[in-house]
This record gives structure tokens, sequence and C-alpha cells, in this order.
């Protein structure tokens, strides 16, 4: 398949982005960095709803930065009430 | 994308120099490498030369001392002393240099989530969630012999490869579920322990397209030497239609 084929069968813009350089974490350890974020997320949709926009930063940087295992664990926690800090806004 | 399987970046038997550079992080690595071998060499031949120069000239039959009363010289332990801790410098100033470089990531365009398991890897894509937010998953295992296929590496090839974009900031975040592993690539110039509970972070930029292996570097088991890593870095628009097909 030539690049021109390619190019007019996804003519939709493909965009890579990530959570980028957070100045709080700036060392090769960021397990804070996803345990923080996702603190963030749920004390943003505690207070401002599900659907408030700006709390999708939050839930965007804990997703690309914590392992899927952790997240369904935190969840698991969340609901069980034993996660091991504060959500409230 | 899987038709062309080009086998470059890979160790060779009886191999002493560095595989192939593929990041500017590499080719610090062996840059730096190689400016210590000179200091290693200007020491290794200066020190020999004294060596053999005592050996030869002041031996059991042949002695040239005359300094009977010589107890002390100012200058010439000054130099003993201050040429080594230049030497020290010299060697230390780059190197952290190096190290502060390469432990920057300030803007990476793509995250993957390496997760070491006693004896494979798992990678995870969470950037590009699917429509029902599903993340892009999967397991790497290392080929057993008895299923390699003609060309296929022994102890390197896996049934997965981890597929990444060239000419792209990617960010690994490393970690384990059991015991320590480590992520290590030579061509990528990555090695980073995989330390369960905590995660760790490293960057490359792959400068052309390839297959990299690399194998686990921290001992982790029994089948510690059957966990290999083969990165294989394709074209952008390769890498999106490779994430639209998952």
């Amino acid at each position: 398949m030539s690049a021109d084929a390619k190019a007019q069968e996804q003519p939709v813009k493909r965009v890579l982005q990530t959570v980028g350089f957070d100045a709080r974490f700036p060392n090769q350890n960021q397990t804070k960095h996803c345990f923080q974020s996702y603190i963030d997320y749920h004390k943003c949709i505690n207070a401002k709803g599900e659907d408030f926009a700006p709390c999708k930063q939050f839930s965007r940087a804990y997703k690309s930065l914590c392992p899927n295992d952790w997240i369904s664990r935190f969840d698991e926690q969340r609901e069980a009430g034993t996660f091991p800090a504060s959500l409230e806004p | 994308m899987n038709t062309v399987i080009v086998l470059l970046d890979a160790p060779e038997p009886w191999q002493i120099g560095f595989q192939d550079s593929a990041t500017p992080g590499f080719e610090g690595i062996v840059a730096l490498h190689d400016s210590i071998l000179f200091y290693l060499v200007l020491i290794l031949v200066s020190v020999f030369w004294i060596l053999f120069a005592i050996i030869n000239n002041f031996n059991s039959t042949k002695s040239g001392i005359t300094y009977k009363y010589l107890n002390h010289g100012t200058l010439l332990e000054l130099i003993w002393t201050i040429t080594p801790a230049l030497v020290l410098i010299a060697i230390a100033f780059p190197s952290f240099k190096l190290l502060y470089t390469l432990d920057e990531v300030i803007d990476p365009s793509l995250t993957i989530k390496v997760t070491g398991h006693q004896w494979y890897w798992s990678y995870e894509y969470s950037d590009m969630l699917a429509e029902n937010g599903e993340s892009i998953e999967f397991e790497s295992y290392m080929v057993p012999e008895s299923d390699l296929e003609e060309g296929q590496l022994r102890l390197l090839a896996v049934d997965s490869n981890l597929i990444v974009p060239v000419n792209t900031h990617i960010r690994f975040i490393v970690t384990s579920t059991d015991v320590i592993h480590d992520f290590a690539v030579p061509s990528l110039g990555l090695k980073i322990d995989a330390t369960p509970g905590r995660l760790n972070q490293t960057s490359a930029l792959i400068e052309r397209a390839g297959i990299f292996y690399g194998q686990c570097s921290e001992i982790c088991g029994v089948w510690h030497g059957f966990m290999p890593i083969v990165v294989e870095a394709v074209e952008v628009s390769d890498f999106f239609a490779w994430v639209d097909s998952n």
C-alpha cells in the first residue's frame, strides 16, 4: 500500500499526546505522580461532578501513568472505603 | 508491517563492543565510555612505564639509588596528588552531565507502561483509549526453542514485540508485580530497575526503525534468562495503523 493511499484512508489527524513534565515530580520515581493524579481526579469530580471537563486532565494523567492493576486496586479500595487518602474536595 | 523483519540490533556471539546506537542517549553513553577509556589508557601506560622502568633500572644487580638522604619531594608529591584529582574531575563532570541529562523527561508524546513479571514482560498503552475506555495491553513471552522459526533468535525472540514509533519522545513507566526485574535494551540506552510498588520513569527517542533486543538485567528467579525484551520501532503512520488494529 502506498503512502498516498494510506493518507486517503486515514484523513483523521492523529495526535500523540501524553501527560507532560510536572515540577512536583521531577525525579525518576513517578509513583507519587500516579497516586496524586488519581487523588486529584477524584477530588475534582467530587467537587465539580463527573462531567466537569477540566477534571479530565487528571484522569488522563493517572490513566497514562498508573499501571491498570493499580487503578483497579485503587477503585476497589475507594469503593470499600479503605483508600489511604482523603478524596473530599 | 510484519512482513519485513530485519534482525540488525541484536548481540553477536563473542561481541566485545557496543551494539549500534539508535537513540541520542546511547550515543552519549558511548561517547562517555570512549572519553573515560582515553584516561584509562593514559593511566595504564604511565603506571606500567614506571613499573617496568623501576624493575629494569633498580634490580638486585643494578642499583642507581644515590639519593641516600632523600625523604621528601614537595614538587613530586604535588604532582602525584593533583594529577589524579584532575583526572577524577575530568571523568566525574561529563559523567554527571550525562546522568542528569538522561534523567530528564521533559516533553514526552507517548507513555508506555512496562511491567515485569516472573518471567515475562507486559506492556500497556493508555494514552490512546479505545471507545470503551480500554487501553492496549499485552504480554510478551519468549519464543521457546522448539517453536523458533527460520531467522528468529534463540532466547531473544518474543511472541509480541513492543511496537513504538520512531522520532517520538517516549516515556517508559517501569514497574514489577513480584520481584525486582530490570528493563534493559542496549541499543536504546535503556537500563532501569522494575521494582514492585514503585514506578520508575525513563525515556527514549528512537532515531531509526528497527528491532532492538534486550534482556531482563536483574536476577529475578530461575527463568531470569528467558524473559527477553523486543522493541520494534516503526514509522509513526505504521504505529497508528497498529494501534487501530488492536
